[in-house]
C-alpha cells in the first residue's frame, strides 16, 4: 500500500512545524545575542559580523519603553478593528482614517483651549493649518494646559464617534449582509474620502502641535517625557474601561457574544443593530482617542497619520486573534516592541517591514493569532 | 496644417507607425478576430467621448490659438498613456480578482518589482542615481516580469490557501515591505558594493531610455521639427503607440486564458473552491500559475508606466495606485476583460484627469484671484456672505477632491452597481462555441 | 467485474476508460488487496471537532454496482463520515479504500481523480457560471488545463479539438438528465431541484466509478424526485456504484439495495432494507424521529 502516500502525509503533518522551530531558534540567537550585547560581550563571526556587542541598558530600556509606548497606541486603536472586523466580518480598511480623524479634531480643541486669546480661533481650531503662532507659544502641554489635553480626548473621542456613526448609516448598513469583501472594498472608499476630507479642511502640511517646554522630566538620571507618561496612563485606563464595559454590562457581554458568534447572537435575541452601534461607537472613540495620544506623543500631525498606522494596527489585530480585544491590546505590545527592539539589529530603513513580516507570517502560519485558542472578546 | 491634425488626433495609429510598422498587423488582426464586435464596439465609443470630452476640455481652458493644437494632441497623448496603463494593469489584476477571486491589494508591489527588476538589469552602470548593469533592454523587461512573478511566486506559495481578506492584508502588507525595502539606502549601497547594481534607495533610479526615443535622437528618422505639435509631444506619442500595442497582447492572452479549460477553472475557483476540487482539479496549482502569471503582467504593466519616464522613485508606488487600478476594476465590471478596459478609460478620464483639468478651468474662468492658504482663512468670509474665497480653496485643492470623489465613487458602486458600468456581463469560457453541434445529434438519452 | 463505465452512455472520453488511474501514481499498480466488488471500504472511521465526536468508530463497505443507503437520525455522523470519505475532512483515525487504495486523508482533488466523485447537500453550483460551464468543467484530465497549452497556437488545436468533443458529450448529458433547456442559463437562476440535477449531471461528467450522493433529493419537488431517481436506478443498471445519504427513510427503503444505519457516530446496523426496518435498536434509536 502506499509508501508514497503515507510519506505525503508525513510531510504534510509536520508542514507547519518547521517554521514553530525556526522561528524558536531565531528568537532564541536573538535573545542570547541581546543578552550578550547586554552584558558587553563580542564574539567576533566574520570581518563584518559578530555575536553580541556592546548595548547599554539605557538605551535598551529606552527601546522597549519606545515600544511600550507606541504598542499601546496600535493596541487601543486594534481594539474597535478587532471588534469590527469579527462582529461586522469586514476588514474595517478606514480605520485608520478614524485614528487620524481623533488626532485633528482632538488637537483642534486642545489648542483652541490652550491658546485661547492668543491666536486666532480658526488657527487653533484648524491645528495650526498655515501660519501663525507655533506650537510653544499656543502652550498646549500637560504641564502648561492640562486641562486643554484633557478635553481634547474627550473631543476626539466624541467628533471620531460621529464620523463613525455617520459612515456606518450611509454605507455600511446599507450593506450589512452583502459579505466581507464588498463591506472592504466600500470601507476603502470610506477612507479615502475621509481622508482627503480631512485634508481639504486641515491641509497636507505636516506640523508640530504640542509645547515642550517643561515636558521632559529629570528622574534619577534619565529623562521621563510627560507626554509619554500620560499617553500611557490614558490608554491603560480606557483599556480597564473596556474590559469592565466588556465583562460587567449587559451590553457589553452581548457585544463579546456577538464577536463569537454571530449567528448565536442573533438565534438568542440579543438586539443586534444596538450591539452594532455599539461597537462602532466603542471602536470609533477609542480609534479618535489613539489617534490623539499618538500626536501628543510625536508632536507633529499630518493627514497621512493615521492611514500609514493601519497596517500596524491590523499587524496588532492579527497577532492577538481577531476578535480578542485583549489579543488586540497584546498583539499591539509586541508590535510596538518588534518596530522598536528590532532597531538592535536592523537600520530603521527596515524596522517598519519587520513588523509587517511578523504579521504576514501569523496569518500564514497561526491565522487564529498568536494567543488564539482561548475565545475571549 | 489640417494633415498635422489628424496626425495629432489619433497618436495611437500615427505618430509612431514608421517604428512599428512590421509587428502589430498580424497580432492586431488576432485581436480584431477574437474581439466581438460590440466590445471593440464599446470600447472605441468610451474612448472616443473621453477624447472628445477633453477636447471641449481643452478649448475651454486653452481658448483657440495657435498654441491650442499642440495643447490638444498633448492631453489626448497623455489620456492615451494612462489608458494604456491603466488598461494593462486592470487586465492583471481582472486576471486575479475578476476571474479567479483572488483578492489581491498588493498591484503597487508587484509593479515596483517589474520595474526594478528592468533598471536593475538595464540601467547604465554610470547612471547619476541607482546603478544597473547595463544589459539590453528585452533582456530587462523580461527579467523585470519574471522578478515580479518570482516574488508572487513566493508569496502565492503559503498565501494562497487564505481567506480573502487575509489575502489582500498579506498582499498589501508585502507591497508596503517592497517600498520601504526599495526605499532603504542601506541595501542600496550594500547591493552596489557586493553585486554592482543598486535601487539607490529613497533618492531613486535612472531608468533605461525608451526604445521610441532613439528614432527621435539626432540622425534618426524623425529627428525633425513638427508642424504644431512639439517634439516631445510625438515623442511621447510614440511610446504610447507601443503601449497600446502591449495591451492588445496583454487582452489577447488573456481571452485565450480565459476562453480555455483553464480559465474554466479559474472561474469555478472563484465561485466556489471546493465545488472545483471535488471535481479533480488540484485548484493549488491553477492558483499559483494565474497569481505569477497576473503579478509578471503587473510588472510589465509597471515597466511600461513608470519605467518609460526616465526616473524612478519608490514613492511612485504607493498604495493608493493599487485603489486606483482596483476603481478601474471595479468601475468595468470585475470579471470582464473588456469591462477592465472600459473602467480603465472611464477612471482616467472622469476621475482621475478629469476633475484636474476641470478644477484648473474653473480656476481660470472664474478669476478667483490667489487662493487662501486655509481652510479657516476660506470660510471666514462667509460670515460677511463672500463665498469667493472658499470657492477659490476649493479649486486650489482640487486634487483632495478627486480622491474624495474616489472613495463616493468606489462606495456607491459597492452599494448600488457591484457588477461595474456594463452591467452583469457572461464572457464564456469554452475554446469552442457551446451550442449544440450540428442539428442536435442522436436526441436520445 | 472491474470498471462499469464502458456501457456507459455515450462516453466519449477524455481518458482512456479502462485505466483511469494510471495517470495518478504507480501505486495503484499493486493494488487489489481487496476484492473489485467491494470499491469503498471504511474501517474504523473516527473524527472529532474539538471535544465533540461526531464520527466514532465507522466501518462499513459498500458492494460495486448497488445502490447503498446511509441514514441515521440527526447529528448521527452521516455527512461528517460523507466528508471523510471525499477529503474535506481528514479524519483522526481509521482508513478509506477506495477499490483496494487507501484514500484517507487524500485531497479532494486527488480522490474525486481516482473515480469518487461527490455531490453537496446544499447544492453547490458555480453560480455565475452557465449550465454549460459547470459541465464543461467537469471532465477529468483536460488538455486546456494546462495554461501553456491553452495559450500557445500549436497546442490550442488539440485543446478545440478536445473542447468539442466535451461540448458534444455535455448535450449528451444535459438531454440525459432533461435538462437541456436550461444549458445557457447560469447555474446561480436554477431551482433547487434543478440545481440538484446540474450537480448529478456535472458530477456524471467526470466519468466517475463510484457517486457519493449527499441528500439528492432535499428540497426537491416530488416530479424532479421521481426523475432524479430513474435517473440514478438507470446509471446503476449501467453499473455504477451509489452510496446515498438521506434522511427521507421512505426514500431509502424503496430504493436501496443495502441500508447503512448510523447512530451516535457509529453503524447501529446495516443489511437490506426489509430487515432494516424491522431491526428494534434502528426503530429505537429513531424514537422520537417522525420517521417508521
Amino acid at each position: 500500500m502506499g509508501v508514497n502516500e503515507s510519506l505525503q502525509r508525513g510531510r504534510a503533518a509536520v508542514r507547519g512545524k518547521p517554521f514553530l522551530f525556526l522561528a524558536g531558534v531565531a528568537g532564541l540567537v536573538l535573545l542570547a545575542d541581546l543578552l550578550a550585547r547586554l552584558a558587553g560581550v563580542e564574539v567576533p563571526i566574520t570581518a563584518e559580523r559578530s555575536f553580541g556587542g556592546s548595548l547599554s541598558a539605557l538605551r535598551f530600556g529606552g527601546l522597549v519603553w519606545n515600544g511600550i509606548v507606541v504598542g499601546l497606541i496600535f493596541g487601543l486603536a486594534g481594539i474597535g478593528l478587532s471588534m469590527t472586523y469579527s462582529i461586522l466580518n469586514f476588514a474595517n480598511f478606514s480605520h485608520g482614517d478614524l485614528v487620524t480623524t481623533g488626532a485633528f479634531t482632538g488637537w483642534g480643541a486642545a489648542l483652541l483651549i490652550a491658546g485661547w486669546g492668543g491666536s486666532s480661533a480658526g488657527h487653533l481650531l484648524s491645528v495650526r493649518a498655515g501660519s501663525g503662532a507655533g506650537p510653544n507659544a499656543i502652550g498646549a502641554s500637560v504641564v502648561q494646559s492640562p486641562l486643554a489635553i484633557l478635553v481634547g480626548v474627550i473631543v476626539a473621542a466624541v467628533a471620531t464617534v460621529l464620523v463613525t456613526v455617520a459612515a456606518d448609516r450611509i454605507v455600511y448598513k446599507p450593506m450589512r449582509d452583502r459579505g466581507g469583501i464588498p463591506l472592504l472594498i466600500a470601507s476603502i472608499g470610506v477612507a479615502l474620502a475621509l481622508r482627503y476630507s480631512i485634508q481639504f479642511v486641515y491641509g497636507a502640511r505636516n506640523r508640530g502641535v504640542t509645547a515642550t517646554e517643561g515636558v521632559g522630566v529629570p528622574f534619577y538620571g534619565v529623562s521621563i517625557d510627560l507626554h509619554e507618561i500620560t499617553l500611557v496612563i490614558v490608554a491603560v485606563g480606557l483599556m480597564l474601561g473596556t474590559h469592565f464595559l466588556l465583562q460587567r454590562t449587559k451590553l457589553g457581554k452581548a457585544m463579546r457574544a456577538m464577536a463569537d458568534n454571530k449567528d448565536l447572537a442573533l438565534v438568542t435575541g440579543i438586539p443586534t443593530e444596538r450591539v452594532v452601534t455599539a461597537t462602532w461607537v466603542l471602536g470609533g472613540a477609542l480609534a479618535g482617542v489613539s489617534g490623539y495620544l499618538y500626536v501628543l506623543e510625536r508632536g507633529t500631525i499630518e493627514f497621512n497619520l493615521g492611514w500609514f498606522l493601519l497596517l500596524f494596527i491590523f499587524a496588532a489585530v492579527i497577532l492577538g486573534g481577531i476578535g480578542s480585544i485583549y489579543g488586540a491590546i497584546a498583539g499591539g505590545l509586541v508590535i510596538g516592541l518588534v518596530h522598536e527592539v528590532s532597531l538592535i539589529w536592523i537600520s530603521s530603513d527596515f524596522n517598519a517591514a519587520a513588523a509587517f513580516v511578523i504579521m504576514i507570517l501569523v496569518l500564514l502560519y497561526r491565522p487564529e493569532g498568536l494567543f488564539g485558542g482561548v475565545t475571549t472578546a | 496644417m489640417s494633415a498635422a491634425t489628424d496626425a495629432g488626433g489619433d497618436p495611437a495609429a500615427d505618430g509612431g507607425d514608421p517604428a512599428e510598422g512590421e509587428e502589430p498587423a498580424t497580432v492586431t488582426d488576432a485581436v480584431v478576430g477574437a474581439l466581438q464586435e460590440s466590445d471593440l464596439r464599446i470600447v472605441g465609443a468610451t474612448m472616443l467621448a473621453m477624447y472628445l470630452l477633453f477636447l471641449v476640455l481643452t478649448v475651454a481652458s486653452e481658448g483657440i490659438g495657435p498654441r491650442t493644437v499642440n495643447a490638444l494632441v498633448s492631453t489626448w497623448v497623455r489620456l492615451t498613456f494612462l489608458f494604456a496603463a491603466y488598461s494593462t494593469l486592470a487586465l492583471a489584476l481582472n486576471l486575479h480578482w475578476g476571474y479567479t477571486g483572488l483578492f489581491n491589494i498588493g498591484v503597487a508591489g508587484f509593479m515596483a518589482m517589474g520595474v526594478y527588476g528592468m533598471a536593475l538589469l538595464s540601467t547604465s552602470p554610470d547612471a547619476v542615481s541607482g546603478m544597473g548593469l547595463g544589459l539590453p533592454l528585452p533582456i530587462g523587461v523580461v527579467g523585470g516580469m519574471t522578478l515580479a512573478a518570482v516574488v508572487g511566486l513566493l508569496a502565492a506559495l503559503p498565501a494562497l490557501r487564505l481567506r480573502a481578506d487575509y489575502l489582500a492584508i498579506v498582499t498589501l502588507g508585502l507591497s508596503e515591505i517592497i517600498r520601504l525595502t526599495l526605499n532603504s539606502a542601506t541595501l542600496s549601497s550594500w547591493t552596489v558594493s557586493t553585486f554592482g547594481f543598486g535601487t539607490g534607495g529613497g533618492s531613486g533610479l535612472d531608468l533605461p531610455d525608451t526604445p521610441t526615443d532613439a528614432l527621435f535622437a539626432a540622425g534618426g528618422p524623425l529627428d525633425m521639427t513638427f508642424p504644431l505639435v512639439q517634439t516631445s509631444v510625438v515623442r511621447r506619442a510614440a511610446w504610447v503607440v507601443v503601449m497600446a500595442v502591449f495591451v492588445l497582447l496583454v487582452y489577447w492572452l488573456l481571452r485565450r486564458v480565459g476562453n480555455s479549460p483553464f480559465g474554466r477553472v479559474l472561474k469555478a475557483i472563484r465561485e466556489d473552491e471546493l465545488v472545483a476540487q471535488s471535481l479533480g482539479k488540484d485548484t493549488r496549482w491553477f492558483k499559483i500559475k494565474v497569481f505569477m502569471l497576473g503579478c509578471a503582467l503587473m510588472g510589465l504593466g509597471g515597466i511600461l508606466w513608470q519605467g518609460s519616464q526616465g526616473f524612478v522613485s519608490p514613492n511612485s508606488f504607493r498604495p493608493i495606485v493599487t485603489f486606483y487600478v482596483f476603481v478601474a476594476v471595479i468601475v468595468g465590471g470585475s470579471g470582464s476583460n473588456t469591462g477592465s478596459i472600459v473602467g480603465s478609460i472611464l477612471f482616467v478620464g472622469l476621475l482621475f484627469e478629469g476633475p484636474r483639468t476641470i478644477g484648473s478651468i474653473l480656476g481660470n474662468a472664474l478669476e478667483l484671484g490667489g487662493s487662501p492658504g486655509t481652510f479657516p482663512a476660506a470660510v471666514a468670509p462667509l460670515g460677511s456672505l463672500d463665498p469667493m474665497p472658499l470657492l477659490a480653496y476649493a479649486v486650489g485643492n482640487i486634487s483632495a477632491f478627486r480622491f474624495i470623489l474616489l472613495g463616493v465613487v468606489l462606495v456607491l458602486l459597492m452599494q448600488h452597481r457591484p457588477e461595474g458600468v456594463l452591467g452583469h456581463r457572461t464572457e464564456t469560457a469554452a475554446a469552442v462555441d457551446l451550442h449544440r453541434s450540428g442539428s442536435g445529434g442522436e436526441t436520445d438519452e | 467485474m472491474s470498471e462499469p463505465e464502458t456501457n456507459v452512455p455515450e462516453d466519449a472520453d477524455v481518458e482512456a476508460p479502462d485505466e483511469p488511474e494510471t495517470q495518478d501514481s504507480p501505486v495503484e499498480q499493486q493494488a487489489a488487496s481487496v476484492p473489485a466488488e467491494i470499491p469503498l471500504r471504511v474501517r474504523n472511521l473516527r473524527k472529532t471537532f474539538g471535544g465533540i465526536v461526531a464520527v466514532d468508530d465507522a466501518s462499513f463497505e459498500v458492494e460495486a454496482g448497488t445502490i447503498t443507503g446511509l441514514i441515521g437520525p440527526n447529528g448521527a455522523g452521516k455527512s461528517t463520515t460523507f466528508n471523510c470519505i471525499a477529503g474535506a475532512h481528514t479524519p483522526d483515525s481509521g482508513t478509506v479504500q477506495f477499490q483496494g487504495e487507501e484514500i484517507t486523508g487524500l485531497r479532494p482533488d486527488a480522490i474525486a481523480n481516482r473515480g469518487l466523485v461527490r455531490t453537496f447537500q446544499i447544492a453547490r453550483e458555480l453560480a455565475e457560471m452557465t449550465v454549460l460551464e459547470n459541465l464543461m468543467l467537469a471532465p477529468r484530465g483536460q488538455v486546456g488545463e494546462q495554461l501553456w497549452k491553452s495559450v500557445t497556437p500549436v497546442a490550442r488545436g488539440d485543446v478545440i479539438e478536445q473542447e468539442a468533443e466535451i461540448r458534444d458529450r455535455v448535450w449528451e448529458t444535459l438531454d440525459f438528465f432533461e435538462i437541456d433547456h436550461l444549458a445557457h442559463q447560469e447555474a446561480g437562476t436554477l431551482s433547487g431541484g434543478q440545481r440538484k440535477l446540474l450537480e448529478m449531471a456535472r458530477a456524471m461528467m467526470t466519468d466517475p466509478d463510484m457517486l457519493l450522493l449527499d441528500e439528492p433529493l432535499a428540497g426537491v419537488n416530488p416530479t424532479l424526485e421521481e426523475k432524479l431517481l430513474d435517473r440514478i436506478h438507470e446509471l446503476r443498471e449501467q453499473g455504477y456504484t451509489f452510496l446515498l445519504v438521506e434522511h427521507d427513510m421512505d426514500v431509502i427503503m424503496e430504493n436501496c439495495e443495502h441500508v447503512i444505519v448510523m447512530h451516535q457516530g457509529s453503524v447501529l446496523a446495516e443489511g437490506p432494507p426489509e430487515e432494516i426496518r424491522s431491526n428494534e435498536r434502528v426503530v429505537e434509536a429513531y424514537l422520537g424521529e417522525d420517521e417508521l
